[in-house]
């Protein structure tokens, strides 16, 4: 019966018009991009990346910290499905869990490009290797990995269920679910401590860095579902009722606003005082010693997302599904900067020592990062076309509906 | 520096048969090869094979072997010593000439400690070069392919003056947050610590070398995934260049700005390679791991100085054992005004500045 699941799933996932092929197509060729700079990356060296001793970081832990943000994200979907049974929310619970794997999975390979030595990435795996719980790292990858399997597990377990027609186990799928909604927390939380235990940064040494990652991820995360929601709604036969897209839009405003409002108050305390510490955000804002090149980065995700919030506030935007995806994407983007050239970065600058060492991303580490996008969107586009053609009952077993779709809706 | 009588290393290599620990467990441990289970009898195997074969030809065999060892402390001392040899032939064979790889363990009784003389430094800088040259650090051209472990960052005097003393004032009903006869000092910008003056000290300058701090709480080892980092008995902090994943979390970390990254493979000529190499010391390193400072083991285990304090013309440097009262850092550490750098955040370096 399992195998059947697997090769009716892929049946339907491998079927769709040319706008999916084209679309698809797009995508791997950017993949293979992705894996030639990959190549390039793992003969070279990090070399052919922008980075260097003083600013070891780039755009892929930046892309990654993002990530994870988004993966624990999707708990907006969960949560009040399974929680407050939100009725419209809880027939698309699993597309939720679908973003969080990819999202995670994204995570993953940004984690292989800025390995210095990917080859050796057993070295953390027991019995082989060693796992050390004082590393933040250790954690996040045991958080992160958890939060994979957990939302692989109910989200497959789920749509397996309704493949069959057998109901689930809520004795044990629904603690699952509990478990994964706290989980959710916990994976963005141990990434903004990964960064916030370094008091060689101060930049990121403060208690701050867990509340403010987690409402970008509250805020960011829906964002791009709705975006997502929107385009199922329009290119397929799945429809997502208006009360589940209301819902995270408001989740969005809450926690954008929250998120511009915590970023306040840390500039206004650095920035007040202006101690050698505040030299990182200094730099951010408006550069240190002629040196500006995050200053456009800064102030463009400051418009992005002050902008973002007010077309939020405006009931025009933010009950026309039409106008909806425009603050969307401004609050995505804003904040992709904002935790990426604007949280990552500057934490390097100035360095220990006093040094400001100015960063710009290669074209290898702009095609990675486009690649691994397009690779997560690959995963995605798979994981949501299968889902959705097991929610409207295209795919069920016995295949009898499958060969006539048209049957199935409703 | 050690009261041990200790040959020099490149003797080490080659120490009598009897008494000799290393000799000794060598023996014991190509009889057990066959014996040892799993993954790693597989790369004992395959290291032993490559010992046998030509150097050249045995480079991949070796590195194959290398990818599949332990963490260099769970290793027995019959698998250092493999791993010891392996390396030998393997260097020996890359830069043409007879390389000996030191596995000396810490010696007991025996804190290494480093003090510097702030005052005395005349930012000659012999010692980054003596540094590089000792402990094979990769001299390339490109950007990423420099690597040097001291900094001697060059800090401007600044002072304060009558003629500025009227200058800024705010005017109307400005508000008045800082003074206006000052000019700024001890500001490292980038590329400060690599000056090119006509002649040093210079008039208007402080020079402040810094590299790692062997930090008795170091923060790169806590934050390492993989323990390849981490303290030894005898001090100073090493890493397991074999074991490291070059996930950078440590250089993150570091307050001193200590580590450095491959980002590509170390441009090391075969002639200037120094051959006189220790396992957690100046071997040669490979392309994306992290590198610091570790006081010259491969000298240091042997009760010499490291090449920076052998080098510096002033005197500036002193190096010796924290636990005998009669070393000489011992001596400066109670009689001199000393201080640490970056004290609030309790990573209680072993390097420690003075003046007199």
């Amino acid at each position: 019966m399992l195998t059947r699941f697997v090769f009716d799933y892929a049946r339907y996932v491998l079927k769709g018009g040319t706008k999916f092929y084209a679309w698809m197509g797009t995508l791997a060729l950017l993949i293979v991009g992705m894996l030639y700079v990959f190549y390039l990356q793992n003969t070279e060296g990090l070399i052919v990346t922008g980075m260097t001793s003083q600013i070891h970081d780039g755009l892929y832990l930046a892309n990654l910290v993002f990530l994870v943000g988004v993966a624990a994200g999707a708990v907006t979907i969960v949560f009040p499905a399974y929680v407050y049974h939100h009725e419209g929310m809880h027939k698309v619970t699993v597309l939720g869990e679908m973003l969080a794997i990819s999202a995670v999975i994204m995570v993953m390979v940004f984690v292989f490009a800025h390995m210095g030595r990917p080859d050796r990435l057993w070295h953390m795996v027991p019995p082989w290797g060693i796992y050390s719980f004082s590393s933040m790292l250790g954690w996040d990858v045991l958080v992160l990995n958890g939060y994979l399997i957990l939302n692989f597990v109910v989200g497959f377990w789920y749509l397996y269920s309704k493949y069959t027609g057998k109901p689930v186990n809520a004795k044990i799928f629904m603690p699952l679910v509990y478990i994964s909604i706290v989980w959710a927390l916990s994976i963005h939380t141990v990434t903004a401590f990964l960064i916030a235990v370094n008091p060689a940064r101060p930049m990121w040494f403060h208690s701050m860095m867990p509340i403010r990652f987690i409402t970008t991820a509250f805020a960011a995360g829906p964002a791009l579902i709705i975006i997502a929601f929107l385009i199922i709604r329009n290119n397929t036969k799945m429809w997502i009722e208006d009360s589940a897209i209301k819902l995270l839009t408001t989740i969005v405003i809450w926690c954008l606003g929250l998120a511009i409002f915590l970023t306040l108050s840390e500039i206004v305390i650095e920035l007040y005082a202006r101690t050698e510490h505040a030299n990182s955000l200094y730099y951010l804002m408006f550069g240190l010693h002629g040196l500006t090149a995050l200053v456009p980065w800064f102030w463009s995700s400051v418009v992005l997302m002050v902008g973002a919030f007010a077309l939020f506030m405006t009931p025009k935007f933010r009950n026309d599904m039409k106008l909806l995806p425009i603050p969307c994407a401004m609050a995505f983007v804003g904040i992709w900067i904002e935790k990426g050239m604007g949280l990552i970065v500057p934490g390097f600058i100035p360095s220990p020592i006093g040094e400001v060492t100015e960063y710009y991303p290669t074209f290898v580490e702009w095609m990675m990062t486009l690649g691994i996008w397009a690779f997560g969107f690959f995963i995605l586009t798979i994981l949501l076309k299968g889902a959705i053609g097991i929610l409207l009952g295209e795919v069920r077993f016995g295949g009898a509906a499958a060969a006539n779709p048209a049957a199935a809706v409703h | 520096m050690t009261t041990k009588e200790n040959p020099p290393a490149s003797a080490a290599q080659e120490a009598p048969a009897s008494g000799d620990p290393s000799k000794a467990v060598l023996k014991r441990s190509r009889r057990d090869v066959l014996r040892s289970g799993g993954m790693l009898s597989m790369s004992s195997l395959m290291g032993t094979a490559a010992l046998m074969a030509q150097p050249g030809e045995a480079k991949a065999a070796v590195e194959w072997a290398e990818h599949f060892q332990k963490n260099y402390r769970l290793m027995t001392p019959e698998e250092k010593a493999e791993a010891r040899l392996r390396l030998e032939k393997r260097y020996s064979g890359e830069y043409n000439k007879k390389v000996s790889v030191d596995i000396t363990e810490a010696q007991p009784g025996v804190l290494m400690g480093y003090a510097l003389n702030i005052r005395k430094c005349i930012g000659c800088r012999r010692c980054v070069k003596a540094c590089v040259e000792e402990n094979n650090q990769s001299r390339g051209a490109r950007p990423g392919e420099r690597i040097e472990w001291i900094q001697v960052l060059r800090m401007e005097r600044g002072e304060f003056t009558a003629d500025k003393m009227n200058q800024g004032y705010p005017e109307g009903l400005g508000i008045q947050v800082g003074g206006n006869a000052y000019s700024p000092a001890g500001q490292v910008l980038e590329g400060q610590y690599q000056y090119t003056p006509e002649a040093v000290p210079e008039k208007d300058a402080n020079y402040m070398p810094i590299a790692c701090m062997q930090c008795e709480k170091p923060p790169c080892v806590k934050v390492c995934p993989v323990r390849t980092t981490y303290r030894e008995a005898d001090g100073p902090v090493v890493i397991d260049y074999n074991w490291c994943i070059g996930c950078k979390m440590c250089m993150g970390a570091c307050p001193y700005w200590a580590r450095r990254f491959n980002l590509t493979t170390p441009v090391l000529p075969k002639e200037d390679m120094n051959p006189v190499t220790h396992y957690l010391g100046n071997r040669p390193r490979m392309r994306g791991v992290v590198e610091k400072c570790h006081w010259c083991l491969q000298r240091t285990r042997h009760g010499r100085y490291p090449a920076c304090v052998e080098v510096c013309p002033v005197g500036a440097r002193k190096f010796g054992n924290l636990l005998d009262p009669e070393s000489e850092v011992s001596k400066i550490l109670a009689r001199k005004n000393v201080f640490r750098l970056k004290a609030e955040l309790n990573t209680f370096p072993k390097f420690f500045y003075f003046y007199d």
